[in-house]
């Protein structure tokens, strides 16, 4: 069954090494921004970052800071620091685990370096709202709300002003924190950058639609990483336009993210960071390609009200209509727009006791994708950083059970 | 029947109330889950607003739309529409809060089959001049948006009575709470419970007219009371009580509740409407200025501000915190709040709330155990 070490070495993402060398280098950048005269900003992760670009501020996200405290499986520690600290257990694990980090400067990475104001949007939950009240008052910092009405049903002209004007009052409050104006010229650029590397990240995804596909959803995760932190830089467009022809060489080359290709699989929620190995290597026993997610595909999927040449005009719309921030009903037609796409047999679905506005709903896009589209679909309980939330005995049981289901529908038809 | 008897038999039955209403009264019942749903604009539309607190009910129909680790309000008050119990409400709102109401909403719209559906998008941060005019403009559009559900016309003047019988309530509420702050035996704190919640669902002018007699009832038999020191005045906090045993409980370790911080307590009758100008800018100032939900953002420090400042108003020796499972606002805001506590050397006890409570011989320890340290 095991494959050699040559095909195992095929098989491997070569762009990876590059990644993890952006990445060192911008938390080396991120933890002397100090020593360079440089701004730090903490941001969430749907927040608005391209006026940080063009104002030389270096972002810095404290999700993708809990994400990899998540992978190294220094989660369940710092959670319970943060249970000393008073936090229940009940709340967010990145919240949790962040929030408790910055007391001991401990996880992965000796912790993130400080910031000199935090840039909060409720476009993915109100916890981060509640999070960064937390580190506002911890660090006595500037704290900017961006806040973006949620779009049950639609995005409504009161919403559309309310949010446009805080475009104005969020550079205001840049300019303010550094004493110097906007370069506008430069955030045309960084605008039309961000917009192009949205469009180079949604090419990548869109490889998977190939059979096999050269990168499953768990390489999405890994590749992720830029279009969240450096969105809006050229660097990311570098490693994109890169990656994209490493996975265009792949399709030629006839290699295939798994061995064998059998089963494609959509997967929903964020990544159970501590059990990516697990989980991939689980699915492609069974001959399975998570090949699409509706996770990494968010920072790419409100392209379509962006005018690059009018960047920040036209983000307000998009920020505002990123996959958390709309009706469960609205993400349904998404996912059955995924499934067809990316011609899936199965959907799995991490429901995540983290994330409240993921996982609330999820039941009913389950229900949705059954009778729209009838494939089998699969409900796993974990959580995202906190392992205490996982029984590997249970999931693999219920992975195997799927599968077999799966496998006697491709028989039949 | 006396006034405390009605308003029991109504908290106790409230369908049979509510739909006696609309059979007798022809009002149309619009339901509510959140103390920032502008009540004044539903009976401006000649409609009777509502509120649902969760379900005294076994959960099993809601447990196919929300995960087990979302609050039970919000898994029951799903419950109660999904098993038609409040098949007779005309409509539903939801005003924009925490996470979870947020997905009830979605999950309401796309599952219940009775009555309109109307999401109310508030800001999430009140604090800004762009946020308060979001606030009345999403107002405006309320307006609208129930007038034509409920197809009403929604006249100023009507809004204006409303904020009238509104702000009448509200006075009379203060009232007696300051009353009752002032000489605790006056009411019995399962009382207090009651007269709250029967006022989120009953007729709101009888209750302005009920609550008005209780006043001058309670003021002359306060003339000739005695204060009584050697009761320990206690501050409950939290989001949502569903639970009037804890106030018996409270008072026979020796304790009195002199004031909360509920969204179903004081924060429900907290701050009137200005009479003056727009009437919706007025609704809107008020909700604006009205202190927060933890969901809400308004400043860094408000909340424990507030509640220490009840504490120092009321005389009070110490605040019990009714932290909801699966409540996150609250739950975020604890250890800053408790630090504060302690900074202002104010004894707090912590409970997790469930429903149901833990049994009653545990819970009394803990208040015996907490009323003999303050």
């Amino acid at each position: 069954m095991s494959e050699g070490n040559s095909e195992k070495e095929k098989r491997k993402i070569k762009s990876e090494k590059k990644m993890r060398d952006i990445m060192t280098a911008y938390y080396i950048d991120a933890k002397t921004a100090r020593q360079n005269n440089k701004k730090v900003a903490w941001i969430t992760s749907g927040g608005p970052v391209e006026p940080l670009i063009a104002m030389d501020i270096i972002p810095v996200y404290p999700e993708n800071h809990g994400a990899m405290i998540g992978a190294s499986k220094m989660g369940v520690d710092l959670c319970e620091k943060a249970e000393k600290m008073g936090y229940s257990n009940d709340l967010c694990s990145y919240a949790r685990s962040d929030i408790s980090c910055a007391t001991v400067n401990g996880g992965p990475i000796g912790g993130l370096p400080e910031p000199d104001m935090l840039v909060c949007c409720n476009n993915i939950c109100g916890t981060v709202l509640k999070w960064y009240e937390v580190q506002a008052r911890y660090f006595n910092v500037p704290l900017f709300i961006f806040d973006t009405p949620f779009c049950h049903t639609e995005y409504t002209k009161e919403a559309k002003r309310y949010v446009e004007r805080q475009i104005g009052e969020y550079v205001a409050f840049l300019e303010g924190v550094c004493g110097r104006k906007m370069d506008q010229d430069r955030m045309k650029d960084v605008g039309r950058v961000s917009f192009e590397g949205q469009k180079l990240w949604q090419e990548v995804l869109d490889t998977a639609v190939h059979k096999p596909s050269p990168m499953t959803a768990f390489d999405a995760f890994f590749h992720l990483a830029l279009i969240v932190t450096l969105r809006g830089t050229q660097q990311t467009i570098d490693y994109y336009q890169g990656l994209l022809a490493e996975m265009k060489d792949r399709i030629h080359a006839g290699i295939g993210a798994i061995p064998r290709e059998q089963y494609r699989l959509l997967w929903d929620n964020l990544p159970i960071w501590y059990r990516m190995k697990w989980l991939s290597q689980k699915f492609a026993e069974h001959d399975a390609c998570l090949v699409a997610d509706t996770y990494t595909s968010a920072w790419c999927g409100a392209m379509k009200y962006i005018d690059d040449n009018k960047f920040l005009d036209s983000m307000a719309e998009a920020y505002s209509r990123i996959y958390l921030n709309i009706g469960v009903d609205e993400m349904a037609k998404m996912v059955i727009a995924m499934i067809d796409k990316y011609q899936v047999d199965g959907f799995v679905l991490h429901s995540n006791r983290s994330c409240k506005p993921y996982s609330l709903g999820q039941f009913d896009i389950q229900r949705i994708v059954e009778k729209e589209r009838n494939i089998p679909c699969l409900m796993i309980e974990a959580d995202m950083v906190d392992e205490r939330s996982f029984s590997e005995s249970q999931v693999s049981t219920r992975i195997d059970a799927f599968m077999e289901i799966i496998k006697d529908r491709k028989k039949g038809t | 029947m006396d006034r405390m008897t009605e308003f029991r038999r109504i908290v106790d039955q409230p369908y049979v109330y509510l739909q006696k209403l609309k059979n007798q009264n022809g009002k149309k019942i619009v339901g509510y889950v959140c103390s920032y749903t502008p009540e004044e604009i539903i009976l401006a539309a000649g409609a009777h607003p509502a509120r649902f607190f969760g379900t005294k009910q076994q959960i099993h129909l809601a447990d196919s739309h929300l995960q087990s680790y979302s609050c039970s309000v919000v898994r029951g008050v799903l419950e109660e529409g999904l098993s038609g119990r409040i098949g007779f409400l005309d409509g539903m709102v939801f005003p924009h809060t925490c996470d979870s109401i947020q997905r009830l909403s979605d999950i309401w719209r796309m599952n219940i089959p009775f009555g309109f559906h109307l999401d109310l998008v508030l800001p999430v941060k009140l604090n800004t001049s762009s946020a308060r005019d979001y606030m009345v403009d999403v107002l405006k559009k309320f307006r609208t948006d129930l007038g034509r559900a409920l197809q009403a016309d929604i006249t100023d003047d009507a809004l204006r009575k409303a904020i009238q019988t509104m702000n009448a309530i509200r006075e009379s509420m203060r009232e007696i709470y300051e009353l009752r702050s002032r000489t605790p035996r006056l009411m019995s704190g399962a009382d207090l419970y009651t007269l709250v919640r029967a006022a989120m669902i009953m007729d709101r002018e009888r209750l302005a007219g009920m609550l008005a007699e209780m006043v001058s009832e309670m003021k002359a038999k306060i003339a000739g009371a005695k204060e009584d020191g050697a009761l320990k005045r206690i501050v409950l906090a939290g989001g949502i009580c569903n639970h009037p045993d804890i106030y018996p409980m409270i008072e026979d370790a020796g304790g009195a509740v002199v004031w909360d911080d509920f969204c179903t307590g004081a924060r429900y009758f907290a701050e009137p409407v200005s009479e003056e100008g727009d009437p919706v800018s007025g609704i809107a100032g008020r909700l604006l200025r009205r202190v927060v939900c933890p969901a809400k953002h308004a400043g860094l420090d408000r909340r424990a501000k507030h509640i220490i400042r009840l504490v120092q108003e009321h005389n009070a020796r110490g605040v019990i915190f009714l932290l909801f499972k699966f409540c996150d606002p609250h739950a975020f805001d604890y250890p800053d709040i408790k630090k504060s506590m302690d900074e202002a050397g104010i004894p707090v006890l912590l409970l997790e709330i469930e429903d149901p409570l833990p049994g009653e011989g545990q819970l009394k320890t803990r208040f015996e155990a907490f009323l003999e340290m303050v």
